[in-house]
C-alpha cells in the first residue's frame, strides 16, 4: 500500500475493527489479523490474504482488476475523467494539491477504475474504487464514472459489476459530492430498466455516501470477510451516542446476519462466484 | 455606475457561464432563471453570512415540518409507521389537501421542548424513517398523489442499532424510490440538510430552498473535526464548503429558493408558511401538466447531469 493510507480526507472516517496487535508495527505488509509480515511479491500471490489468518489486506483497484478479469481482457473507460474544484475549496492546503498530490501518488486520476472486461469469459463492465486515492471518496468523477459504467453496461447488454472502498462522500466537493448518491442511483435505474443487473461486492471499508448509494442497490450484494459496512464509522457512533459496540459493529460478518447481504466471499473465491453470477444473469 | 454588489453579481453570472457543467445542460436555458432568483439575493454570501445561515437554519424558534404543514395544507391527515417494525418519530408522513389537490407530505420532524426533541431524535431518523417514507411515496404513486417533501435534519441517525437495521441501504432506497416515481414531486430544504439523512427524501422534480436553509454534504463540525482536526473550526468549514441556499442554486442543486420573512422564517412563521406554501404550489403546477414518463425521464437527467468535472 501506498502512503495515501496516512490520511482519511471523507466524510466519515473509517477504522479498522480490529487494532493491530500491540507492536504490530504499521507496515502495510505486516498482518493485523496475526502479526506476522510478507513481501510485497509474497502478498500479491496470495491475493493479499494473509495465509496465517485469513485478514483480507486492501487491495488496489489495478490489482482488484488483474485478480478478477481475464488476462488481457481488460479495456479501461472514461479514464481521462478528472476533478475540478468548484467550490475552490480550502482547508489547510487547498484541493487542488490534494488531487494532485493523491494521482502522484496513486497513478490513478480519481478514486474510481471502469472498463470492460471478461470473467471467466463472461463479459462485463467492471467500476473498482481504489481506498488510497483521498480515502475512495466519492465527488464528481467517480459518480460520473460509476453512471457511465452503467450506461456502458447497458448499451453491451451486461451485467456491472461493482466493487467499491470508500469512506464516503468527498467533503471538498460540498453539496455536488451529496449529489452523486441520487445520481449514480439514477443510472442504476436506467441499468435495471434495461434489463441489466448490478453486482456490487462491498470491500474494507465501505462506508458513508457510497454505503448509502450505489454499494446498496446490486440486484445481488456480496462483501469480503471482515469489510466493514456502516452508514456511519464505528468512531462516529461511539462519539455521538456514547454506547459500547459490539466487537463486530457495522463488519461483513454483522451485517449478512442482519439480512443486508447476499453472501461473504473470501477473496479466493470471488472471481468464480461472479463468474457463474454472470452467467445467471446471461452473460457468457 | 452599476454598484459593487451589481458587479458581484454580473461577474458570479459570467463565471456561471463558464461552468463546465456536466454535458452543458444546465447552464444554457437556465441562465435566465438563475439571474432572476440572484437578483433577488445577496451578492456572494460572505464567511459571516454563511455561518448566519448555519445559525438560522438551526434557530430553536424555526418553524419544523409541522408546523409549515399544519399552515400549508387543509384537512392533514397523519399516517404513522413503517409497516414493518416501528413508527420513527423524527419522519412524519401525511395525507393533506393543498389547493384542491390531496397530496402526500413526508418530513423530518424536529422536536420543540426538550421531551419532544428527545422523542424526535432531534431529527435524525432511524431506517424505519426512512421505510414509513418510503411506504408513503408507495401510497401517493398507487392513488396518482404528487408528493411533497420537507428536508430538515442534521442527518441519519448514527447508532449502533441503526447500522443493524440497514442505515445506509434504507437512505438508497428511499432514493431509488423517488427516482421511481411517476407522480409529481417537490422538496423543500427548510432547515438543515444534513447528508445522505437528507438526500434520501429530496430526490424530486423541483427542489426548493429556503433562503437561510442549509444543504451539506456533512456538518460543520463534523467537517471541520476531519479536516481541520478540531470541531471549533466550524466557522472555516462552513466558509469553505458553502451550505448556503445561494450556492446550492449556483451550483444546480436546488432549483429555486423560498424568500423568509426578515430577520429569519421563526420571526413570522405564518408569513414564512405562505412565502414556502406559494412556491411548493408553483413547483407542483410547473410540473403537473407533464406526461408522467417524461417527467421521470427529467428527474434523472436533472441528477445524471449533477457535478462538475474537468479532463486530464
Amino acid at each position: 500500500m501506498s502512503s495515501g493510507q496516512g490520511r482519511v480526507d471523507v466524510e466519515i472516517e473509517s477504522k479498522r475493527a480490529q487494532e493491530p496487535p500491540t507492536g504490530g508495527g504499521d507496515h502495510p505488509n505486516t498482518c493485523p489479523g496475526c502479526g506476522s509480515h510478507y513481501r510485497d511479491d509474497e502478498l500479491t500471490q496470495t491475493l493479499r490474504v494473509c495465509p496465517q489468518c485469513g485478514h483480507h489486506f486492501p487491495v488496489r483497484a489495478r490489482e482488484r482488476v488483474e485478480q478478477l478479469a481475464d488476462p488481457g481482457s481488460f479495456a479501461e473507460e472514461d479514464g481521462d475523467l478528472r476533478s475540478a474544484d468548484p467550490l475552490e475549496f480550502f482547508d489547510l492546503r487547498p484541493y487542488t494539491e490534494r488531487l494532485a498530490e493523491a494521482e502522484l501518488a496513486t497513478g490513478l486520476g480519481d478514486a474510481i477504475v471502469c472498463g470492460r472486461a471478461e470473467i471467466d469469459a463472461a463479459e462485463c463492465r467492471l467500476a473498482v474504487m481504489d481506498f488510497a486515492f483521498m480515502g475512495g471518496s466519492m465527488g464528481s468523477v467517480v459518480g460520473e464514472k460509476f453512471a457511465r459504467a452503467c450506461d456502458s453496461a447497458a448499451a453491451a447488454g451486461v451485467p456491472l459489476v461493482s466493487v467499491t472502498a470508500s469512506g464516503g462522500a468527498r467533503m471538498q466537493e460540498g453539496i455536488l459530492a451529496l449529489m452523486q448518491l441520487p445520481k449514480t442511483i439514477c443510472a442504476i435505474e436506467e441499468l435495471q430498466d434495461s434489463g441489466g443487473a448490478l453486482l456490487s461486492v462491498l470491500t474494507h471499508p465501505t462506508t458513508g455516501g457510497v454505503l448509502a448509494s450505489y454499494a446498496s442497490l446490486g440486484d445481488v450484494v456480496l462483501a469480503e470477510p471482515g469489510a466493514l459496512m456502516s452508514f456511519a464509522g464505528p468512531r462516529v457512533v461511539a462519539q455521538t451516542t456514547r454506547e459500547k459496540l459490539p466487537d463486530d459493529f457495522g463488519l461483513a460478518e454483522s451485517n449478512y446476519r442482519y439480512g443486508h447481504l447476499d453472501a461473504i466471499v473470501p477473496r479466493g473465491e470471488l472471481r468464480p462466484v461472479l463468474a457463474r453470477l454472470l452467467r445467471l444473469f446471461g452473460s457468457g | 455606475m452599476p454598484s459593487e454588489a451589481e458587479m458581484r453579481l454580473r461577474e458570479r453570472l459570467s463565471k456561471l457561464g463558464g461552468v463546465k457543467l456536466l454535458r452543458g445542460t444546465k447552464v444554457s436555458g437556465e441562465l435566465e432563471r438563475l439571474q432572476e432568483q440572484l437578483d433577488r439575493l445577496r451578492a456572494e454570501p460572505t464567511a459571516e453570512d454563511i455561518w448566519r445561515s448555519v445559525e438560522l437554519a438551526r434557530h430553536q424558534d424555526r418553524p419544523y415540518t409541522l408546523d409549515y404543514a399544519t399552515r400549508i395544507l387543509d384537512d392533514f391527515f397523519e399516517l404513522h409507521g413503517d409497516r414493518g417494525r416501528a413508527d420513527d418519530p423524527a419522519v412524519i408522513s401525511a395525507l393533506g389537501r393543498l389547493q384542491g389537490r390531496t397530496i402526500v407530505l413526508v418530513g423530518h420532524q424536529k422536536g420543540r421542548d426538550l421531551k419532544e426533541r428527545t422523542k424526535r431524535n432531534f431529527g435524525m431518523a432511524y431506517p424505519e424513517g426512512y421505510r414509513k417514507a418510503m411506504r408513503a411515496m408507495a401510497l401517493a404513486e398507487r392513488h396518482g398523489f404528487p408528493l411533497v417533501t420537507m428536508v430538515d435534519t442534521p442527518g441519519a441517525y448514527p447508532g449502533v442499532a441503526a447500522e443493524q437495521h440497514g442505515q445506509g441501504g434504507a437512505i438508497a432506497r428511499s432514493q431509488s424510490a423517488m427516482v421511481r416515481l411517476s407522480v409529481p414531486t417537490v422538496a423543500c430544504v427548510i432547515g438543515e440538510g444534513g447528508s445522505g439523512g437528507a438526500v434520501a427524501i429530496a430526490v424530486a422534480d423541483r427542489v426548493l430552498m429556503q433562503e437561510n436553509a442549509i444543504y451539506s454534504v456533512i456538518s460543520p463540525e463534523g467537517c471541520a473535526a476531519i479536516l481541520w482536526r478540531d470541531a471549533g473550526e466550524a466557522r472555516k468549514a462552513a466558509a469553505a464548503f458553502k451550505p448556503d441556499a445561494a450556492h446550492c442554486l449556483e451550483l444546480g442543486v436546488v432549483d429555486a429558493v423560498v424568500p423568509e420573512p426578515a430577520g429569519g422564517a421563526h420571526e413570522d412563521p405564518d408569513e414564512a408558511a405562505r412565502l414556502l406554501g406559494e412556491a411548493i404550489v408553483a413547483a407542483l403546477e410547473d410540473v403537473e401538466g407533464m406526461d408522467p414518463d417524461l417527467r421521470r425521464r427529467e428527474r434523472r437527467a436533472k441528477y445524471r447531469a449533477m457535478g462538475v468535472l474537468a479532463s486530464a
